[in-house]
């Protein structure tokens, strides 16, 4: 009966994206007020649909129907009833329903809203109407989660034990919130040019800071994830499938700034919207490298080919119908209003250039290779010390200019007493390069470096911040995030430069040292989990000859998906991680073990954190100024009317 | 976030076989005893591409192809090849794919060199966009300069 409703419910839901879609679009004209009150109540009534086909499915999944093929194939009647649900969305079919699940709360949060007036909110509806549709088609045509199974197993096939994990049952939910928050901004951007109206920045804001902090969010708790789980004690790996979401995140943030100016000043008019279009494009290739398989051809997995193609021709059309629209509409658009080169404005035009090279940077390492091997079959790889070489100094060049952005007015600003009043910044830089070059060791010039950056941008915040004593919460917001960066910044310097590692096998009693720490193996006991066996790893830390700790390390095994697994044991002071891994059982009661001390590892996640907080800060300010077109227009408005 | 990785695999519905294990590199009978040679291989070692994984050096693979490499170059080293020798043995046996650096020839070269030109490019284009505005300087009036936005 679950999959019955849930089905239906999906079929429901094409038929009102559909008139969604055709309604919204209908809206756009200026007397069509019935076309914007139909699709008003379609995106109520897309919203309801696909919950309730989410429920059925997740349903299905906490009471382990087995008769219901997505279920049998990843779920197990012995996990644990977190795991039940969040393995919902840890397969590809569950997960394209959440990523409409999360397009139709945008779709009804931009309907609530109405930002930027009526015309403008039924053209991003219809926008999203049609993406609705085209992704609703996908799941019923090549990706129904409701197919049967008959006869139904009486056990299922279990989960991945990998993303049996806390940080990863919330980590795709977040990043879609981020993946698919950008389909608002897009939707905004192509209806901005279909009405011509010229407030879409202004409208569509709340949702690009939505979109970018759960962005930020989510891949901060991937890379979280991928330290504490996997056991190599690395949190940045380069492989194409972060960078699939670390394209959306670069070109969301350029958008922030572009979008903050076109609303500010009225500059970049035509090439927010065009960011706008990218951004989500980038989502949308993002998960087209993740969802087809092209990613694992090396391991020549079968994989679905109509389901490649089918998303394939959505990107096209998505893409290349914005383009188009873009190519149509945007010279009939006002162009972007002047500024002096001491501006503002230069500085976010700065932003943006470093910030789309680096993010070519990415899309050129992630897509080349694919391309070579497509052409003639040429096999490269492009691992991190491609990325060492070319987004690193770029990214580099970037947080060299970040300070200056917020010391410099709208239109026309002063170079001078920018640069005079980050004085204390550059102070602060010197500062932490001193301390570097003084108290640790081993020195390297990029550590170096890094923490000079580090100092300068931290400095250029407080800097700010004291300028803005007395403002509300939210003129706050750029300065936490561009400390949230810096403090990214110093983990990551701070893990690569200083990490020290031991690998060993060790015996019963024996001792193996690593950075400050001796470590004393006190040898396994075997531990009965809900759905594993484990062999659980006792070590007795000391510091400075005190004993500090026991830490348990465990090797997992999970007989129903006959996989091994490590859970790490990592001990943290805020400022330094000791992390373990129980390796092979070496026989005689030997294990392997690798131990890591990683200097400043939590400010790399810390750092995401807090500039997802600079977003929100941003965003509460936002949300409390009501209906912020009927206030008196602000001079930077007056000059975009212009 | 090799996790994405691991959630692809899992996605088209095959569970990977050794690769996702933690990798057992350098355990005690591969490495050498003088640090300066260690350090060297470890460096070569995270430079080389697993060939049978998804994305990872040899340096941290717990596959058997890896545990073969590694076993290779540290013989290598041992007879007195340079890093140079060492990869250009290994590229000619199994292809530039093992380099986790791409090497810069006719076929990558726009790779290496396509970030930078959108770098020049966009600054141009900025460069361009800029003095426009600034042309129409006389015609602009200026808000109140303020620093709250």
């Amino acid at each position: 009966m679950t999959g019955e409703l849930g089905q239906l419910s999906l079929c429901f839901a094409l038929a009102l994206a559909l008139v969604m879609a055709l309604s919204g679009l209908l809206g756009t004209r200026p007397s069509a007020i019935v076309a914007r009150k139909i699709a008003s109540s379609s995106a109520m009534g897309l919203l309801v649909f696909v919950a309730l086909a989410f429920g059925c499915l997740t349903y299905a999944f906490v009471v382990s129907d087995f008769s219901i093929l997505d279920v049998a194939n990843n779920s197990h009647t012995l996990k644990p009833l977190v795991y039940k649900i969040s393995g919902v969305w840890a397969n590809h079919e569950g997960s394209m329903l959440l990523w409409v699940l999360v397009l139709s709360l945008y779709a009804a949060l931009v309907c609530a809203l109405k930002r930027g007036g009526e015309r403008l909110t039924s053209g991003a509806l219809g926008i999203q109407g049609l993406l609705a549709a085209a992704f609703l088609l996908f799941i019923l045509f090549t990706s129904n989660p409701f197919l049967r199974l008959d006869p139904a197993p009486f056990e299922g096939a279990g989960l991945n034990p990998l993303l049996q994990d806390p940080g990863l049952a919330m980590h795709p939910p977040m990043l879609y919130a981020g993946y698919v928050g950008l389909s608002a901004s897009f939707a905004y951007a192509a209806s901005a040019l279909l009405v011509g109206e010229e407030g879409w920045a202004r409208a569509a804001r709340p949702f690009m800071l939505i979109a970018w902090m759960a962005l930020t969010c989510g891949i901060a708790l991937g890379s979280w994830w991928a330290y504490y789980e996997l056991g190599w004690g690395g949190f940045w790996f380069w492989d194409p499938v972060e960078n699939a979401s670390l394209m959306p995140w670069l070109i969301a943030t350029a958008l922030l700034h572009s979008a903050l100016a076109t609303e500010k000043s009225g500059a970049f008019r035509t090439w927010s919207l065009l960011l706008a279009i990218a951004g989500f494009s980038l989502s949308l290739i993002g998960t087209f490298l993740v969802r087809s398989g092209v990613l694992s051809s090396v391991h020549a997995f079968a994989s679905d080919p109509t389901r490649g193609f089918f998303i394939m021709v959505l990107i096209v059309l998505a893409i290349g119908g914005a383009l188009a629209l873009f190519a149509w509409r945007a010279p009939t658009l006002q162009g972007g209003a002047a500024f002096e080169p001491a501006s503002r404005e230069t500085a976010i035009l700065l932003n943006n250039v470093f910030l789309v090279a680096s993010c070519a940077c990415v899309f050129v390492g992630t897509l080349y290779p694919l391309l070579l091997d497509a052409i003639n079959g040429t096999k490269i790889s492009v691992g991190p010390p491609y990325y060492a070489l070319t987004f690193a100094p770029i990214f580099f060049a970037l947080l060299l200019l970040v300070p200056f952005g917020p010391k410099l007015s709208w239109k026309r600003g002063d170079l001078k007493a920018a640069w005079r009043s980050l004085f204390p910044a550059l102070g602060l830089a010197a500062v932490a390069a001193l301390t570097v070059l003084a108290l640790v060791s081993p020195r390297g010039l990029a550590a170096t470096g890094a923490f000079a950056m580090a100092g300068w941008l931290i400095g250029g915040s407080l800097v700010d911040i004291r300028n803005r004593k007395g403002a509300r919460a939210s003129a706050f917001a750029a300065a936490i995030a561009h400390g949230g960066l810096a403090i990214t910044l110093m983990g990551v310097a701070g893990t690569t430069a200083w990490r020290s590692e031991t690998l060993a096998v060790v015996a019963k009693g024996q001792t193996i040292t690593v950075g400050p720490y001796l470590l004393r193996f006190d040898g396994v006991t075997r531990e009965q989990g809900p759905n594993y066996i484990a062999d659980r790893g006792h070590i007795a830390v000391m510091d400075d000859g005190k004993p500090a700790a026991v830490l348990l390390p465990e090797h997992r095994f999970y007989p129903a998906e006959g996989q091994d697994m490590n859970d790490t044991a990592i001990r943290t002071n805020g400022w330094r991680d000791l992390y373990l891994a129980l390796g092979d059982d070496r026989g005689g009661g030997r294990f392997t073990l690798r131990a890591y001390v990683s200097p400043l590892a939590p400010l790399i996640w810390l750092g995401g954190l807090v500039m997802a907080l600079g977003g929100f800060l941003s965003l509460w300010g936002r949300l409390r100024v009501k209906e912020p077109e009927k206030k008196a227009a602000e001079p930077g408005v007056a000059i975009a009317a212009e | 976030m090799k996790s994405l990785i691991a959630f692809v695999l899992l996605l088209i519905f095959v569970l990977p076989a050794r690769c996702d294990l933690p990798a057992q590199s350098a355990s005690a009978p591969e490495s050498f005893s003088n640090p300066a040679l260690e350090t060297r291989a470890r460096d070569l070692q995270r430079q080389l591409r697993c060939l049978v994984c998804q994305g990872e050096s040899i340096d941290e693979s717990g596959s058997p192809f890896a545990a073969d490499v590694r076993r290779l170059v540290r013989q290598q080293i041992a007879q007195g090849m340079s890093d140079q020798q060492i990869e250009d043995f290994l590229v000619a046996r199994y292809g530039d794919f093992i380099l986790m650096k791409p090497p810069l020839q006719s076929n990558t070269w726009l790779l290496w060199l396509a970030p930078f030109l959108v770098l020049v490019t966009g600054g141009g284009g900025g460069l361009d966009y800029g003095q426009k505005g600034c042309r129409t300087r006389g015609q602009i009036n200026y808000p109140v300069v303020t620093f709250r936005t």
